[in-house]
């Protein structure tokens, strides 16, 4: 699962704290990053990633804990004995310089010769395609081609670790997903283990081999995007990746993983249950595309249909319970679909598996 | 920066009607208070002296003869290179230049203070380094002169201090010119620098320290490049007026300590003035800022050039 020991750690975040003032802004954050491994951390604006990425590149000291390069202890290096190299949330390159020589500066800080400077910078602009280009300076080129010297000036050295700060934020839709697939491509040719940090989840979703959740400096849930999307630990995270029911429930009784509730209406239900779940209250996290219509005397719950919206290949449909609660369901337009009318009343249904009880 | 919009091209078709009642005002300034002192200058420096000041107009190149020729260039005997006035100037220079390092080399890190204190801070401090200023130069020379004599405020506390046995001679020195000259014009070396560094962004110092520099490697490769433009208006702005300068040389150098701006002075005030010489000294003075100007000009064109190649 999440947790599994990996059997070589490129990078140990140990019980990390990193305060401003009085203000906590990492909370107690662990995580253990695989050699070789594209891991994303993913959070709302604000929660903390840029904040955990300064840390482990030396920008911020952190207040306790400890960050551990394949088992080095560096929390007390500068960020120039770190050999991990950042491509900035902004860019940050030299605007008095070529693309060239932005390429070539930490190389000749390693003590390349300026000809094996010259001759490796120009590999690692050709592999991002930015050769035509070496003679510019940054602000003759478009966004996505400085964000493409940002990453060549932070590859050159060959880092064993890379860090990426929403390198794609500043991209347009087209060019994000372009630079996405080579971003991925990249990342398995040269092996190096990358830290991702975005707040769009689709990117995480598709990008990474795992994916940290973080919100308000701590971790949520760590695991592969399969696992955080279809298995999330708790309210946040299941909503904060994708849509989602959060339907209220009373538990009557929690054993080996799986949870007995009673459903608004009276239905009795058993599902999946989240660690820690227990008797009581309990939100139930049902995706729309897993709810189904039916007949209303079938159903788990009733209601009635509230609001119906078209999305090309999809209908949005949204429920309202007798309580007054909403849920929502994505049905596929195909011609066999039943689509109720407005103000229908309806029957919802989905499967044992499709739902998941969550704490708060 | 260039990225974030084209900027529009002078003479384009909104402004190009607009341009000469508008620009009026501006080349009234310049035509009167510029091209026409300059002007006159020019011609004063080439008419013959009269012996109470003012000129006779009788054109001559006299003046720049007794400049640069000892007895003349057209006399009778050989003509040989007169070295007193090319002296004066050379120790301008020197005395100028040796200023303006000084305050580089404490306004740069003053300035540099300043543009990194919070933002709320700063206009406090800005206000702190220009409130000496308010008050009239000849009033801050003369000050001086009293602080650093020698059993002035400043001796006696190095004394006291322990610092020294015997109080040091400043006064009358090139030292004491170039201490007037680096207190009269440091705010000009601030000022620009401050105005650049506070554009700095300063994760181009994290970019640069991720990517192995050290700090000096960093201030080198990064900072002062990247300031460069600050600095060379601060230097030029110090360096420029201190060239010309009659006050600081004059209250504090004493006699031996002559410099261009003194000499040009003593031309313009009194019954034994030469004007016509005063004159030529002034234009050698300002062509030799030109030729600064000029020099800082093409390094900023090349530094273009080299960026678009
Ligand atoms: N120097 C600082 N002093 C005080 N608080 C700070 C400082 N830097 C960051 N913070 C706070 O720490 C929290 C986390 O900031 P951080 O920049 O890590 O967010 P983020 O997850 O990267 O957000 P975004 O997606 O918007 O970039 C924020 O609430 C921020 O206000
Ligand atoms: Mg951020």
């Amino acid at each position: 699962m999440a947790e599994d020991q990996t059997i070589n750690p490129a990078i140990e975040i140990d019980r990390v704290v990193k305060r401003y003032g009085s203000f906590t802004a990492l909370n107690d954050v662990s995580l253990t990053i695989a050699d070789n491994e594209f891991f994303t951390l993913l959070g709302p604006s604000g929660c903390g990633k840029t904040t955990l990425l300064r840390c482990i590149a030396g920008f911020e000291d952190i207040s306790e804990g400890a960050i551990r390069l394949y088992g080095d202890d560096i929390a007390n290096d500068p960020p120039n004995k770190r050999p991990v190299n950042t491509v900035f949330q902004q860019y940050a390159l030299f605007p008095h310089m070529n693309v060239q020589r932005n390429v070539m500066f930490g190389l000749q800080r390693l003590g390349y010769s300026e000809m094996d400077a010259r001759g490796r910078a120009r590999e690692v602009l050709d592999l991002v395609q930015l050769l035509p280009f070496a003679d510019r300076l940054p602000a003759q080129l478009s966004g996505g081609q400085q964000q493409r010297v940002a990453l060549a000036r932070a590859l050159a050295p060959n880092p064993k670790v890379l860090l990426l700060d929403e390198p794609l934020s500043a991209l347009d839709l087209k060019l994000r997903q372009a630079v996405r697939l080579e971003l991925q491509q990249l990342q398995q040719d040269t092996g190096i283990t990358f830290i991702f940090v975005t707040h769009d989840q689709e990117e995480a979703l598709t990008m990474s081999d795992r994916i940290a959740v973080i919100s308000d400096g701590r971790v949520q849930q760590v695991g592969p995007a399969r696992d955080i999307y279809e298995e999330p630990n708790n309210k946040f995270v299941a909503d904060f990746i994708g849509e989602t029911n959060l339907i209220d429930v009373a538990v009557t009784g929690v054993s080996n993983g799986m949870a007995a509730c009673t459903l608004p209406g009276g239905a009795a239900f058993t599902c999946p249950a989240a660690q820690g779940a227990h008797q009581g209250h309990g939100h139930l996290s049902v995706r729309p595309e897993r709810v189904s219509l039916t007949a209303p005397e079938k159903a788990l719950i009733t209601g009635h249909v509230q609001r119906l919206i078209y999305l090309g290949t999809d209908m949005h449909i949204d429920v309202a319970l007798s309580d007054g609660e909403m849920v929502k369901a994505r049905v596929q337009n195909s011609q066999s679909a039943h689509i109720p009318a407005q103000g229908a009343q309806v029957g919802l249904d989905f499967e044992e598996g499709a739902a998941r009880l969550l704490i708060d | 920066m260039a990225g974030l919009g084209q900027k529009p091209t002078a003479g384009g078709r909104t402004y190009a009607g607009l341009g000469l009642p508008l620009m009026l005002p501006a080349w009234v300034i310049i035509g009167f208070f510029l091209v026409l002192p300059i002007g006159i200058m020019l011609v004063y420096s080439f008419l013959t002296k009269e012996f109470r000041g003012g000129v006779i107009w009788e054109p001559t190149l006299a003046a720049y003869d007794q400049f640069f020729f000892d007895r003349g260039l057209f006399g009778d005997e050989q003509p040989k290179i007169e070295w007193t006035y090319i002296l004066i100037f050379w120790r301008s220079i020197w005395q100028a230049g040796l200023a303006t390092l000084m305050c580089l080399l404490i306004g740069f890190p003053t300035a540099w203070f300043i543009a990194t204190r919070p933002a709320s801070s700063r206009t406090i401090w800005l206000f702190l380094i220009t409130v000496p200023y308010w008050v009239n130069l000849l009033i801050r020379t003369i000050s001086m002169k009293f602080l650093i004599r020698d059993n002035g405020p400043l001796n006696q506390w190095l004394l006291d201090a322990g610092l020294i046995s015997d109080p040091i001679h400043i006064i009358n020195t090139n030292t004491a010119v170039q201490l007037g000259l680096f207190y009269s014009y440091l705010p000009f070396m601030v000022l620009p620098i401050y105005a650049a560094v506070e554009r700095y962004n300063f994760s181009l110092s994290e970019a640069a320290a991720d990517l192995y520099a050290s700090r000096w490697i960093t201030l080198r490769h990064i900072i002062l490049p990247v300031v460069k433009p600050g600095i060379i208006a601060g230097c030029i702005l110090v360096f420029v007026p201190s060239l010309g300068a009659f006050l600081a040389p004059d209250l504090l150098g004493g006699a031996k300590n002559f410099m261009i701006g003194s000499l040009i002075e003593e031309q313009f005030k009194g019954n034994a003035g030469n004007w016509p010489f005063g004159a030529a000294a002034s234009m050698i003075l300002l062509s030799m800022v030109l030729i600064v100007l000029i020099f800082y000009a093409r390094a900023q064109g090349r530094a273009h050039a080299k960026g678009a190649s």
